[in-house]
C-alpha cells in the first residue's frame, strides 16, 4: 500500500470548484512532483493533504490513516510537513527561534539537538545566522529555512510548494540538490512546480494538473522526454 | 473590576493576606477570561477585527453591568493590606503602598516577557498572531493557544484591578471602563503591539496627566488623555515605537 493515497478529492472555495476529484498515490522513499500551469490547483491539492483546506468528498490515506479534514496541527504529528508556497517563514522571529518551532510537536530534547545540527550541516549558512531575524535573510536563506524548519519535525512525507520560486538559476540548481539529497537520506517527496524542468529531472514519478483534474501522469524521464510535455511546459 | 471584587471578597470574607488574595483573584479571573472567549470571541474566529473590538466593548459592559445585580453598584471598601509606613528615598516619599504596586508591576512585567520571549508557549503565541497558518503547520493548536492567551491577560487584569482596590481603598463595578480606556490610549500612544511602547506609553500618560492636574486644574486630567489619543492617530497612527507597516487593533 501506497504511503500517501488521495482519492478522488474535491475542493471549494465557497463556490469555486477548484480540486475536482484528483486521485494520486507516493510510495515511500519515491520523489513524486506535481506540475501544471498558475492556478491549475497544485497548491490546494498540498494544503488539502496538509489539513489547511478540508475536502468536500473524497478520502486521504496517509499510513492506513484517513486523514482527509483532520487539522493541520495534527496531522503533522502523523508525519507529514509542509514547506508552504512563499516559505511563509517567522519574519519577527530569529533562525533559531523559527527552526525550534518546526521542532514544536517534539519533546524530546536532545534528539532536537541532533537534529539543529543535521540543519546546520545541510545548511551552513543558517547557521552563521542563527541569531539573525528571519525576515532579514535573502530569498534562498529564507527558503532553506523553511525547509530545515520543515525537516525539525521530522517528517516521513515532505511537502514541498514551489522551492524554486523567485530564485537564481544557480541557487535553484543547490536547492533541488538538497532536495534530492533529503530524499535519500529516507524522506518521502511530495514536490509541486511550475519549473517542470528541474522538478522532472529529480522526480521518479509526476502528474501534471490542469485547472483541478490530473490529466497525464506516470514516469517521470518518459515524461520528461514525451513531445506533448515538452511542447506544454518545458518550453519546446 | 471581576479580579478586584475577588480579590476583595478573598481579603475579606477569605480572610487572606494579600498576596495569597491576589494569586486568588488572578487564578480565577483567567479561568472566567477562557470561558469569555469561548463564548464571546471563538465564533468570531473569520470576523473582521472590527467586530472583534465591538465585542470587547460589548463583553465589558456586559460584565460591568451584569455583577451589578450581585455585588450592588455601591462602592466597597477596600481594607487595609499593607502597614502604613513610608520611606523617604532621596527625598521621595514612597509609601508601602505604592512599593507594594511597583513590586507586583515589576515581576508581572518580568514574568511576562520571559513566557513570551523565551517558553514554547510564548514562541507559539507569537508565532501565530504573526502567521496563524504556517503556525498551524508547526503542529500549534491555534484555538488553545488564543485561549492561553486571554487566561495570561486576565490574570493580568485581575492583579491590575486588586492593586487599584489597595491603592484608591475602593472599588465598584465601574471602576475598570476608564483605566480600559487609559490604557488603550497607552498602548496606541506607544504603539499596537509593542509591549515596552505600552508600558513607556502608559508612564508618559500618567506623567501627562499629573502635570496638567498639578498646573491646570484635575478636572482636565481625563481631556489630556483624550487629547493625546488623537493627536497620536491624527499625526503618528503607529505610535511612538511603531514602524510604519500592517494594521493592527
Ligand atoms: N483563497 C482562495 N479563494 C478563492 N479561490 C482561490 C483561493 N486560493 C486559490 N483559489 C483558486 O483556486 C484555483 C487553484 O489555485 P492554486 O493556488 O491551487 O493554484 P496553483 O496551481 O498553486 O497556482 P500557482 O502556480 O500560481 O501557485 C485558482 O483558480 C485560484 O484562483
Ligand atoms: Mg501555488
Amino acid at each position: 500500500m501506497a504511503m500517501l493515497e488521495v482519492k478522488d478529492i474535491n475542493v471549494y472555495y465557497g463556490a469555486i470548484h477548484a480540486i475536482k476529484g484528483i486521485s494520486l498515490a507516493v510510495e515511500e522513499g519515491e520523489i513524486v512532483t506535481l506540475i501544471g500551469a498558475n492556478g491549475a490547483g497544485k497548491s490546494t491539492t498540498l494544503r488539502t493533504i496538509s489539513g489547511l483546506l478540508k475536502p468536500k468528498t473524497g478520502a486521504i490515506n496517509f499510513l492506513g490513516n484517513n486523514i482527509a479534514g483532520m487539522p493541520a496541527h495534527k496531522i503533522v504529528r502523523e508525519g507529514i510537513s509542509q514547506v508552504p508556497e512563499g516559505r511563509r517563514i517567522f519574519a519577527e522571529m530569529t533562525v533559531q527561534e523559527n527552526l525550534e518551532l518546526g521542532a514544536f510537536t517534539r519533546n524530546d530534547t536532545a534528539e532536537i539537538q541532533n537534529d539543529f545540527k543535521m540543519v546546520f550541516k545541510r545548511f551552513p549558512r543558517l547557521e552563521e545566522r542563527k541569531f539573525q531575524l528571519a525576515g532579514t535573510l535573502s530569498g534562498g536563506e529564507q527558503q532553506m529555512l523553511a525547509m530545515g524548519r520543515a525537516l525539525m519535525s521530522r517528517p516521513k512525507l515532505l511537502l514541498l510548494d514551489e522551492p524554486s520560486m523567485g530564485l537564481a538559476p544557480l541557487l535553484i540548481k543547490e536547492i533541488f540538490n538538497i532536495i534530492a539529497d533529503i530524499n535519500k537520506t529516507g524522506t518521502t517527496v511530495l514536490l509541486v512546480e511550475q519549473n517542470a524542468n528541474m522538478a522532472l529531472s529529480i522526480a521518479n514519478r509526476a502528474y501534471v494538473l490542469e485547472t483541478g483534474r490530473i490529466t497525464i501522469s506516470g514516469d517521470a524521464k518518459e515524461l520528461a522526454a514525451s513531445e506533448d510535455i515538452r511542447k506544454a511546459y518545458l518550453g519546446g | 473590576m471581576v479580579g478586584a471584587y475577588i480579590g476583595f471578597a478573598a481579603v475579606t470574607i477569605g480572610g487572606l493576606p494579600i498576596f495569597p488574595a491576589l494569586l486568588v483573584s488572578m487564578a480565577l479571573t483567567a479561568c472566567l477570561g477562557m470561558l469569555v472567549e469561548r463564548i464571546a470571541y471563538k465564533p468570531l474566529r473569520h470576523a473582521p477585527r472590527i467586530s472583534l473590538l465591538i465585542t470587547a466593548i460589548g463583553v465589558s459592559f456586559f460584565l460591568e453591568y451584569a455583577s451589578m445585580y450581585f455585588v450592588t453598584p455601591t462602592p466597597r471598601t477596600f481594607p487595609e493590606v499593607m502597614p502604613n509606613i513610608s520611606f523617604n528615598v532621596g527625598g521621595f516619599i514612597i509609601n508601602g503602598q505604592q512599593l507594594l504596586i511597583l513590586g507586583i508591576t515589576i515581576v508581572l512585567m518580568a514574568l511576562l516577557t520571559y513566557i513570551v520571549q523565551k517558553t514554547k508557549l510564548g514562541k507559539a503565541m507569537r508565532a501565530a498572531s504573526f502567521d496563524t497558518e504556517t503556525a498551524q503547520l508547526m503542529g500549534v493548536d491555534s484555538d488553545k493557544i488564543i485561549s492561553m492567551t486571554f487566561c495570561i491577560g486576565s490574570a493580568l487584569a485581575a492583579a491590575a484591578g486588586v492593586l487599584v482596590g489597595v491603592y484608591y481603598n475602593t472599588i465598584d463595578p465601574l471602576m475598570g471602563i476608564m483605566p480600559g480606556v487609559k490604557a488603550f490610549v497607552a498602548a496606541v500612544l506607544g504603539g499596537i503591539g509593542i509591549l515596552p511602547g505600552a508600558v513607556v506609553g502608559g508612564i508618559l500618560l500618567g506623567v501627562v496627566e499629573a502635570l496638567v492636574a498639578g498646573f491646570l486644574s484635575s478636572t482636565f486630567r481625563d481631556a489630556a488623555a483624550f487629547a493625546i489619543l488623537i493627536l497620536v492617530l491624527l499625526f503618528k497612527p503607529t505610535g511612538l515605537f511603531g514602524k510604519n507597516t500592517n494594521e493592527k487593533v
